[in-house]
């Protein structure tokens, strides 16, 4: 019954990525970024990853939307219409495909779904689950493992954002000055003839 | 016996994540508008998201929270390596969304061709 779940929720996440591969309007675009982020949180919990799903849903689907949504509002909503010449389109496809097949193969060797004796269970997995209420106490496995047996990544990705948020700031201060004497474009051409 | 294993979703999973990735690879690299190429991005990290938290199921295990009658887990491990790269994700996108911002400031289009061809003129 899950597994049904499961197959047509990547369906609607497969269906979903076309659409948003096909259309033109960015406001629908974005909207849809955001259905495809709640579809993965929808199959994060089917796969019992409850913890990511929130995560998710709060960040890929509510935070991302909302900052996508603030830079449509900031430059414009259409997407260029153009006739693109014939190689353009066919050399990234082929790319994609030529990808895609070297992927496809690499998977034909992965454990099949579900499988408890894959090798991904067998190396540090087991002394979380059987040893973490002992040594740390959290009845959220999630939770012990990410703040103290692997807190140096929580860590890692603290300086990231950190620096992440130092270049927005950077990159975003600043504009109004910038805005009120900004040169059009006949401006500098003019200027460019003075030169 | 096989014939129900081929029902069951086996490695569908990551066939779909690997069609998923091609999607958004191919938006990234076909595609000119700077805040679809962003869009795209994401759709190929979620798509690395659910690869991972689908390596971690365990047929018939529970969310990885102890409680009275439950056993079976699955590895929480792929788990929280997904919520550090989400909330990395998230900071790597919004950098990527103020540099599109001060791009459309400096050319006033986000479009690739149209800076390229500004660039042209200017040189």
């Amino acid at each position: 019954m899950l597994d049904i779940l499961d197959i047509a929720l990547l369906f609607f996440m497969a269906v979903t990525a076309i659409s948003i591969l096909r259309l033109k309007n960015l406001f629908a675009v974005v909207m849809l970024g955001g259905i495809y982020s709640l579809l993965s949180a929808l199959i994060f919990v089917n796969l019992d990853a409850v913890d990511v799903a929130f995560t998710e849903a709060a960040v890929g689907a509510g935070i991302s939307t909302v900052l996508m949504l603030g830079t449509l509002a900031l430059t414009s909503r259409e997407e260029k219409q153009e006739k693109k010449p014939s190689h353009k389109i066919w050399l990234p496809l082929m790319v994609c495909i030529a990808t895609g097949a070297a992927l496809v193969y690499g998977t034909l060797d992965m454990p099949r779904y579900g499988d408890p004796n894959a090798p991904i269970h067998k190396h540090v997995a087991p002394r979380y689950i059987n040893d973490s209420m002992d040594e740390v106490g959290m009845p959220n496995i999630v939770t012990s493992v990410l703040a103290s047996y692997r807190g140096f990544d929580t860590l890692g990705e603290t300086t990231v954002v950190f620096t992440a948020v130092v270049g927005v700031l950077i990159l975003l201060t600043g504009r109004r000055r910038r805005d009120k004497r900004e040169p059009t474009l006949e401006e500098l051409e003019e200027q460019e003839e003075e030169v | 016996m096989e014939s129900f294993t081929f029902l069951s979703p086996g490695l569908y999973n990551y066939w779909i994540v690997i069609f998923l990735m091609m999607v958004g690879f191919y938006i990234v690299i076909s595609r000119g508008n700077l805040v679809k190429k962003l869009v795209g991005l994401n759709i190929f990290q979620t798509s690395v998201f659910v690869l991972y938290i689908s390596m971690g199921k365990v047929e018939g295990g529970t969310a990885p929270i102890f409680g009275e009658g439950f056993e079976t887990f699955s590895n929480p491990l792929p788990h929280v390596l997904i919520l550090t790269a989400i909330v990395v994700g998230i900071a790597t996108t919004a950098l990527g969304l103020a540099l599109v911002v001060r791009i459309r400031e400096e050319y006033g289009t986000i479009e690739e061709d149209d800076i390229q061809a500004q660039e042209d003129e200017t040189r």
